[in-house]
């Protein structure tokens, strides 16, 4: 079979073909993890491999995957016959960290696990996790080595560090959450990897080196560290490098603060790599990434008296190209494209995406469910993809009356809306993802489902990130929903949707078919690894 | 874990009723959801997490929502004082599917305004565990309320509350609560039953506080200044923040 380029595959014999899937390395049990050991949180757990639950599973124990002969397509964009198949290596460190706590599944996650952001880098070689307890994980790719070579490119824990500590407002006896809320990674300029964390209120730049060597044979210090006696000392020496094990340090390089007085919601790294903006509810601000104690102000939504405040900034990013243009969402629903010559203060757009609104879908709720929780520009630089509570879009910049495509994530929770609304889901904020060719988004949904929508096929699927769906080696089964009417065997009724849990952070990898799935507080790795193989 | 509350009996049981009847409970129904629509967000708004700053974007998104709704029944005429002695007791016991509101707007449909509208907002937020039993007490205090008060007039205090909510997210002023508590109007008692179950409750996250109203107590006059102390101090709370 041949692959195509930039899509999903989907193979009648993949049951046969577990050679094609890498087998799912388990996570090293903490002595063999070489790295950062202090750091590693698999350090604290037990050695408890092949237990399910704790994320371990022995080499040998690849299931059969026979549960991967899939349904024939029927409706939803014709898409149930498996046109992604995807292998699974599971990675569920934070759940590791909870279950060592009592041997059986704990039911409810602990809140500081949850995870609330992730990111690979741009070679994808890293995927830094954000969680609510302020703390970063950040995952380092194996390279493929010769002496497992079905361990191709797994991802094992590189690096955990606290980025940020709650906080106390004393002016307006406020807490300052320490959850990060966004990761944004620097493009990398020397060894070392940096990249930028925050919380509401604080951002931070982090750089992460690696020391793999250690001077050795100091001539006034012995081993320990302690003075030599100086008598004892015959020759001298010159000090050796000698190899130690791998230790990651991360440090806390600036502290961007004060700049914000609402909440962050999102960060930016410009394509100059010089600069980046942050932007809250109201106000995006640009700074220098060498400077802490000025930024600048590009964006200012905030009425001059608050009783008129009907919108807020939800989401922004820059250009991957131009430096000087950047978009802004909005809680109505539209973008706005700005461009940073045309003015210091950037007020007026250069550019409005809006939709109009559909007067026959008009409801209380249509204000609430056209709020854009995420925009992201393509690679290309050509598209940007935005996500409202029902449905993704993709926008051309060259048009600003409406999208150029439309995919329903989940229509049928279109007539739940004012329950919804009861239990706060309506508010909600999914993020989205385009793929490294652009022709593939996706983003995540409720009942731990994710979403997938092939752009030029016009296909689409829905994978379950769950653990009992997700052995290693298997194949992920794709998903439907039924509302009402005929139901068939494996599909769920929308009333037995489980609506906390929910996929809000999702992560593609930047050139390839792999994929980073936050549900609440397990992180799921998802790869295709057939097309991978055939390279 | 939503679905409680979306009984649908009383849809079906409508459209077998013929005639201007069936349009009329089919409005009365709509209008009874959108009152406890607003109800509801209006809780929404009025209830934040206490220690941490409240989210801006979803206290403006239930705002303009109340705004919407607001106008709406201003349109409708509904906003403007009713007859609530006369007017029947809500059908408690008949939630209808939420459905209707998810709809487009009724207006569409050409119904016109119902008269026993006053009821409608004792169901306070859609659920199925406790429809408030003493709907004469809270019922008697809101239409009161409006009746009193000019719908102009009761419009701008309820756009005030609202406006306050809003100052008060972002300002430190500790003197706003005195601003809060100097022009208050009846809109801000309006919610004593719901908050009264409320105060009661645990802690007031989206669906537990929701799950967690108790049926009001009976005796408007009692309840109300009990309630009056809680209201006092969640709204103190609210302000210092």
């Amino acid at each position: 079979m041949r692959p195509h380029p930039g899509g999903f595959r989907y193979h009648r014999e993949s049951h046969r073909v577990s050679s094609y899937y890498k087998v799912c390395q388990p996570l090293r049990s903490p002595q063999a993890c070489a790295k950062s050991r202090d750091l590693c949180p698999a350090a604290s757990a037990e050695g408890r491999g092949g237990q399910e639950g704790t994320g371990w599973w022995p080499l040998a124990d690849a299931p059969d995957p026979s549960g991967s002969l899939l349904p024939p397509a029927q409706g939803c964009g014709a898409s149930g016959s498996g046109e992604l198949a995807i292998a699974v290596a599971l990675l569920s460190t934070r759940e590791r960290r909870v279950l060592t706590a009592t041997p059986s599944r704990l039911a409810v996650p602990l809140p500081a696990d949850i995870i609330s952001t992730v990111e690979f880098n741009h070679t994808g070689e890293l995927l830094a996790t954000g969680d609510k307890g302020g703390r970063v994980v950040i995952f380092q790719r194996e390279p493929e080595s010769k002496n497992a070579p079905h361990s191709q490119g797994e991802y094992d824990v590189y690096s955990t560090f606290q980025s940020h500590e709650p906080e106390f407002d004393y002016l307006k006896s406020l807490e300052i959450e320490e959850k990060i809320n966004k990761i944004k990674w620097l493009p990398q300029q020397n060894a070392a990897h940096s990249l930028l964390s925050t919380n509401d209120k604080t951002i931070k730049l982090w750089k992460i080196t690696e020391r793999d060597k250690r001077p050795e044979g100091y001539n006034l210090k012995d081993e320990e560290g302690k003075l030599k006696d100086l008598s004892t000392v015959t020759s001298l020496q010159v000090p050796v490098l000698k190899p130690m094990d791998l230790m990651v340090e991360v440090s806390p390089r600036r502290i961007f603060a004060n700049g914000h007085t609402y909440h962050i919601n999102s960060i930016s790294v410009n394509s100059d790599c010089e600069t980046y903006m942050s932007a809250d509810d109201l106000r995006i601000n640009l700074w220098h990434l060498a400077i802490t104690d000025r930024s600048f102000n590009i964006v200012d939504i905030k009425p001059a008296n608050m009783e008129d405040l009907t919108e807020v900034i939800t989401a922004s990013e820059f250009h991957p190209h131009h430096c000087n243009l950047f978009v802004y969402s909005s809680s109505k629903g539209s973008l706005r494209l700005c461009d940073m010559r045309a003015a210091a203060l950037c007020d007026k757009h250069s550019k409005l995406f809006e939709e109009p609104e559909d007067p026959s879908n008009r409801s209380f709720f249509s204000e609430i469910i056209s709020s854009v929780s995420d925009v992201k520009f393509s690679h290309s630089g050509r598209y940007m993809l935005t996500r409202d509570y029902l449905t993704v879009k993709v926008w051309d910049l060259n048009m600003e009356a409406r999208p150029i495509e439309t995919y329903q994530v989940h229509d049928y929770l279109r007539s739940k809306l004012c329950s919804l609304y009861e239990n706060d889901c309506i508010f909600d904020k999914f993020e989205c993802a385009w793929n490294g060719s652009d022709s593939v988004i996706m983003t995540g949904a409720y009942n731990n489902f994710f979403r997938m929508f092939d752009r030029n096929t016009k296909r689409d699927v829905t994978l379950e990130a769950s653990r009992e769906s997700s052995k290693p080696r298997a194949v992920l089964k794709p998903r439907r929903v039924c509302v009402g009417g005929k139901r068939r065997r494996d599909d769920i009724s929308v009333d037995s949707l489980d609506f906390t849990k929910k996929i809000l952070h999702t992560a593609w990898h930047p050139a390839e078919n792999i994929i980073a799935i936050a549900a609440t507080n397990n992180l799921y790795i998802f790869q295709d690894k057939v097309n991978s193989d055939m390279h | 874990m939503f679905a409680r509350g979306l009984k649908r009996k009383c849809v079906g049981h409508e459209e077998d009723v013929e005639g201007a009847l069936a349009g009329l409970k089919t409005v009365s129904s709509y209008s009874l959801q959108r009152q406890s629509l607003l109800d509801m967000s209006l809780v929404k708004l009025q209830l934040c997490h206490m220690l941490v700053e409240p989210n801006l974007c979803r206290s403006v998104l239930i705002a303009n929502t109340v705004r919407q709704i607001q106008e709406e029944m201003t349109q409708d005429g509904t906003w403007r004082a009713v007859a609530p002695q006369a007017a029947e007791r809500a059908p408690l016991d008949h939630l209808v599917s939420t459905e209707i509101l998810c709809r487009a707007a009724w207006g569409q449909e050409g119904a016109h305004p119902a008269p026993g509208l006053g009821d409608g907002h004792t169901q306070g937020p859609v659920s199925d565990l406790c429809p408030v039993t003493s709907a004469q007490a809270p019922r008697h205090l809101q239409s009161s309320a409006w009746e009193m008060d000019g719908p102009r007039e009761n419009r701008g205090s309820f756009h005030k509350s609202l406006d306050q909510i809003f100052e008060t997210l972002e300002t430190k002023n500790p003197s706003c609560m005195e601003e809060l508590f100097s022009d208050v109007d009846s809109p801000y008692y309006d919610l004593d039953t719901v908050l009264t179950g409320m105060m009661g409750g645990a802690r007031p996250g989206p669906c537990e506080g929701l799950e967690g109203l108790a049926p009001a107590t009976p005796g408007p006059s009692s309840s109300c200044k009990s309630d009056l102390g809680e209201l006092d101090h969640v709204v103190e709370i609210l302000v210092e923040t």
